[in-house]
């Protein structure tokens, strides 16, 4: 019985996304001018669809005090009460109203989310494009130290970390950010490696050009497009590792509304039947599928790639 | 042969390496805090007897080459020194016993994905472009998105409500095979489901790569069935690749087996990670993160042994 339901559920899901999906691009397509717009048209429904959610979560992180019905801290009433017109989905196991706190989580957990992945981004991209670009012991000893640091699974790692600093949100994105730009820093060194050879690079050289000018002026521009389609799958990963330690209980702590720790908090209510905890979780597979969707479609047009 | 060997060997003592190195920054990874560690875990209220307890029990009053020498062969003969959390208990005798139970899960799953994510792979391949490969492609992209726990509280949801499925894996000593079987097939099919996705995206990747190659399309146009052509000339070749997605898939395991184990209150090393790490029980964390780790490497080891075999022209090389 329950598992018809759930199908039946999934199934008037999906009808609604592809129509709302639908709707984003024929709006899109009309409020855009020149390439935007033929970029657009072409877009296959998941990429509208992923582009959708993720202006629907901005506007809500955005808005997020303006959309939310009760403050994001204050109990309000007793424990676990069922979803009523005041408080639509319930309240939780202190008595806080569960969709404020959904509000604000979308504020407070996709932007730690973003703040880590650009911390990741600053420090393993700028020490990349100088590894690849000075060369020699310096590209030699950062390789090696990624090598070895990649070779700790990185939950582990993170695992390892916070046991030593402790759990507090600025050593969460630090910890995090530091073991994500190790990836960044492979990816950007990688393609750097590619444009350093180049004659203009050398041109610039010789016209005796420094270091900083040369990064930013030459290599960056040349890198920008697989370093952006990075920078969504790295969102996906950190966005995900954030929430798996938020719900270990280890990542953003309690009082600060956030959707892992939301779904450890009112785990119990799944095992009577309730799908209430199950909506923060599914809030967080939504965006990564969105993200995910958006950044596929946009290698597909970076590849040239038609098969 | 000789070479083949040689060629092991050298995997083999740079893992080791690598295992060393590794070691080394899970020990060191304490000295990266500023000031005292025993002051820092016990916070600003402690007693200075209780500062002093730790220290003493941590040898921090030892110069931090000592200290990881001692650590280092300690851990060589399979003693982890004792529990900070849990006065004077030895850590090796808390990991031995859940040890067991994670291995049990992490085989209990990747029996379940390795030949699902392998079949689907390879008819993903064959029937590339159609209706199924459309479907099982996003379904498997969005599988990847979703985080583990929230594949597991779904299975919760729909299998243990029902009835079918215990959603609390206790695993008593005393229970047998199908009994042990039968309670994490819960964790497991989470694990699964997890992995699967990965490992047949790579697989379809892995095949659709060769398909492309002269001598598929020449087997094709003697006018072979497709299913012979994949399976007797494509199989044979992507025997590299597809070890290397395995292997990749079940260190990915290592990983995800931390937050299921939370999830089902499964008696495994992950939980007892966990735990550790709000008690800041630093030895506990150390040895466990040292085994997660060990796992991690030995098995991308093994990937890079099994692909050079599998390919003729590293073993025959003039």
């Amino acid at each position: 019985m329950t598992i018809l339901t759930f199908f039946i559920t999934f199934a008037v899901f999906l009808a609604v996304s592809i129509g709302a999906a639908w709707g984003f691009r024929a709006v899109a397509t009309t409020l855009t001018r020149g390439t935007m717009q033929r970029a657009l048209r072409t877009a296959p429904l998941t990429a509208c669809f992923g582009m959708l959610v993720i202006l629907i979560y901005l506007i809500i992180a955005l808005l997020a005090p303006v959309i939310a019905p009760f403050p994001e801290r204050a109990v309000i009433g007793s424990q676990f009460m069922p979803w009523s017109s005041t408080h639509w989905l319930g309240t939780d196991a202190l008595g806080r109203d569960m969709f404020s706190r959904m509000i604000y989580g979308t504020r407070n957990t996709v932007g730690i989310a973003f703040a880590t992945t650009a911390l990741a981004f600053l420090i393993g991209s700028v020490l990349g494009l100088l590894a690849a670009t000075v060369g020699g012991w310096l590209d030699q000893g950062l390789s090696r130290l990624v090598d070895v640091l990649m070779a700790i699974p990185s939950l582990i790692f993170a695992l390892l970390l916070l046991t030593i600093f402790g759990t507090s949100i600025l050593t969460l994105i630090v910890v995090i950010a530091v073991i994500d730009s190790t990836r960044v820093f492979r990816l950007s060194r990688a393609v750097a490696e590619g444009v350093v050879v180049m004659d203009y690079i050398e041109a610039a050289r010789l016209r005796g050009e420094g270091l900083w000018y040369l990064i930013t002026r030459e290599i960056l521009p040349n890198v920008t497009a697989p370093l952006v389609a990075e920078f969504g799958l790295r969102f996906c990963f950190v966005f995900l590792s954030i929430s798996a330690l938020s719900f270990l209980g280890l990542g953003i702590q309690p009082p600060t509304a956030d959707w892992g720790s939301m779904v450890r908090e009112n785990a119990t209510l799944i095992t009577f039947g309730d799908i209430t905890p199950l909506l923060p979780a599914g809030a967080i597979a939504l965006l990564t599928v969105a993200v995910n969707f958006v950044v596929d479609w946009q290698l597909y047009r970076a590849s040239g790639l038609k098969e | 042969m000789a070479h083949v060997w040689r060629m092991i060997a050298q995997r083999l003592g740079l893992g080791l390496l690598t295992l060393f190195v590794v070691s080394v920054i899970i020990f060191g990874a304490t000295e990266l805090l500023p000031g005292d560690f025993a002051q820092a875990v016990l916070g600003q209220a402690a007693t200075p007897e209780a500062v002093a307890a730790i220290r003493r029990e941590l040898d921090l009053d030892q110069p931090v080459v000592v200290r990881y020498t001692n650590w280092l062969f300690g851990v060589l003969q399979g003693d982890f020194g004792t529990s900070l959390a849990q006065r004077g208990r030895p850590v090796s005798d808390m990991i031995l016993s859940r040890l067991g139970n994670t291995f049990f899960l992490a085989i209990y799953a990747a029996a379940m994905a390795v030949p699902l994510a392998l079949t689907l792979g390879i008819l993903v391949a064959l029937w590339r472009n159609s209706l199924f490969d459309r479907v099982a492609n996003s379904t498997a992209l969005s599988a990847i998105s979703f985080p583990e726990f929230f594949v597991a509280y779904i299975l919760i949801f729909v299998l243990a409500q029902g009835g079918y499925f215990p959603s609390m894996a206790r695993m008593p000593a005393s229970a047998d095979l199908g009994e042990k079987l039968y309670r994490a097939f819960l964790p497991a099919l989470t694990l699964t489901l997890v992995v699967t996705a990965h490992m047949m995206r790579m697989t379809r990747a892995a095949i659709i790569n060769l398909l492309s190659s002269p001598y598929i399309e020449m087997a094709r146009l003697k006018g072979m069935r497709p299913s012979r052509v994949i399976v007797h000339h494509a199989l044979p070749n992507a025997i590299a690749p597809i070890a290397n997605v395995v292997a990749l898939n079940l260190a990915y395991l290592i990983t995800g087996v931390v937050v299921v184990e939370v999830v089902f209150v499964y008696p495994g090393l992950g939980q007892l990670m966990v735990d550790s790490v709000s008690r800041r029980d630093i030895p506990v964390v150390q040895a466990i993160a040292l085994i997660f780790a060990a796992a991690y490497v030995l098995l991308n080891l093994a990937a890079d042994v099994i692909s050079t075999l599998s390919n003729p022209r590293l073993m025959h090389r003039k």
